[in-house]
């Protein structure tokens, strides 16, 4: 008990990292997400390949891969190369990965809704526009809840991969800890410290799931 | 005063012609009932009328106002995409599955648009709202999601969604075939009621009691054309046409 008060600092600055990560990330990944899907929907044949080509690339290879390609390859590539410091680099690669996933859940939610929507509001004269935000997006988010529900629980644990940049996270904290002190304890306190993240995120998205089923389709 | 005036309307799905040459007036005040077998084109006609649906040529005026007109090269020309919209608000629509919007309550799917589309506030609208609603019978179920309702009350509901608009058309597509039998009535008797206000109403129907009673006149439509055209007494009691009565004789 008295080792695990001793940890508890650096294990709550390791959390700040990861919570820092996390929050970043969501925020902006997931209108990156919604942009990116209502683009792949476009009529626009050029702008649905791109975002097609991007997608594929991003849910293809390895999340730590793109997150070594920032740091490291980035800052070489003709034109755009830049050399990001470790944290905004793994904010980047973190928005653009999840940004992918986040595009595919709001495409296929965006695609179940009933063409008869679209029809509806516009026979009562609203545009494009309005009807995507008064009619068809509030009905795309309860039906993605789940899904984002699970990707953003997937990305608490996924921060845990910044390692590779030597940023000093809750993970990478417990294993210094670890090696420094020959006790498996920092390991213990660092998955209690996720599954709480975890639970509170899950809490979180029951009550929203609950505030959305005030009606049915 | 012509509402709707549609000159020689074609209209295919890639090779399939579903509407040859359709021409057809609505005047002010005028209740149109239009009847056929399905896959005749009648949905695919009301849809023409108010730009769900692009015709391949033709000319369509609505209250006088150009929507689409046949241009030098033969093909469709509509005016621009805020004239298409200004012009095809003067229409309101009721479809056969209703297309109530589950995520807003009886009230707000009334309110939405007028709100959204006119830049109204809730106070102005509110009162409007419940006298549509008190109309077609549903001020108790204000409230209510689309989910809590019977097929009839949903249909009740897209009637007044479409007047809190103040159309001065209303085009209804087929709007008591989703309904259980005894549910029908209801509809029909609000927009038998809309009829006596004299609202322009074309409506697609199944109905024909409804349309031998409430229409001023009746179009028999088949695989795209209007084969005849009368009072309901002349079309439903004397038909001209040989397929105007076998199709009557086939719906007994
Ligand atoms: N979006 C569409 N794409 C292809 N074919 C269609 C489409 N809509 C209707 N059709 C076809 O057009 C014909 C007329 O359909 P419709 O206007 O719905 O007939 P009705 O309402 O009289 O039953 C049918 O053969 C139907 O299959
Ligand atoms: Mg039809």
């Amino acid at each position: 008990m008295q080792y695990v008060l001793e940890i508890m600092i650096p294990m709550l600055e390791g959390t700040a990292v990861t919570l820092q990560m996390f929050f970043i990330t969501i925020v902006l990944s997931l209108p990156l997400g919604l942009l990116l899907a209502l683009a792949r929907l476009s009529r626009c044949r050029p702008v649905q390949s791109v975002v097609g080509v991007y997608i594929w690339l991003l849910r293809g290879t390895p999340l730590m891969l793109q997150l070594l390609f920032v740091y490291f390859a980035l800052p070489f590539v003709p034109y755009i190369g830049v050399k990001l410091p470790d944290f905004p680099a793994a904010v980047l690669a973190f928005v653009l990965n999840y940004a992918a996933y986040f595009a595919e859940i709001f495409r296929a939610g965006i695609q179940s809704i009933d063409r008869g929507q679209y029809e509806g509001a516009k026979v009562l004269g609203m545009t494009y526009i309005q009807t995507m935000r008064r009619i068809v997006l509030p009905q795309v988010i309860k039906r993605v809840l789940p899904p984002v529900s699970n990707e953003t629980i997937t990305l608490v644990k996924d921060t845990s991969l910044i390692y590779v940049l030597a940023m000093n996270d809750l993970m990478r904290t417990a294993r210094a800890l670890v090696q420094r002190d020959f006790s498996t304890t920092p390991f213990i306190v660092a998955a209690v410290f996720y599954l709480v993240m975890t639970l509170v995120l899950t809490w979180g998205f029951q009550k929203l799931e609950r505030r959305y089923a005030a009606y049915d389709e | 005063m012509e509402m709707i005036k549609a000159e020689n309307i074609w209209k295919s799905f890639k090779n399939l012609a579903v509407l040859k040459g359709i021409s057809l007036t609505v005047k002010r005040g005028e209740v149109v009932a239009i009847i056929g077998p399905s896959g005749s084109g009648k949905s695919t006609l009301l849809r023409c009328l108010n730009h769900l649906e692009v015709v391949s040529k033709g000319t369509i005026a609505i209250a006088g106002e150009t929507l689409v007109k046949t241009g030098p090269d033969g093909k469709a020309q509509y005016v621009h995409d805020a004239e298409i919209r200004r012009i095809c608000r003067k229409m309101g629509m009721v479809f056969q599955q209703f297309n109530l919007f589950p995520h807003l309550t009886v009230m707000q799917n009334i309110m939405e648009a007028p709100i959204v589309v006119k830049g109204m506030t809730r106070e102005e609208i509110l009162p409007e709202a419940e006298n549509l609603l008190k109309k077609v019978g549903l001020l108790d179920k204000a409230g209510s999601y689309p989910c809590e309702l019977s097929g009839g009350q949903k249909q009740r509901v897209a009637i007044a969604r479409a007047l809190a608009m103040k159309p001065e058309i209303m085009l209804f597509d087929e709007p008591t075939s989703a309904l259980d039998p005894e549910l029908t009535g209801e509809v029909l008797r609000a927009m038998r009621q809309l009829a006596e206000e004299h609202m322009t109403m074309l409506v697609v129907t199944h109905e024909m009691g409804f349309a031998r009673e409430v229409a001023s006149r009746v179009i028999f439509l088949d695989q795209g054309e209007i084969i005849e055209e009368g009072t309901p007494q002349a079309v439903f009691g004397n038909p001209a046409q040989p397929r105007t009565r076998s199709f009557l004789s086939s719906i007994g």
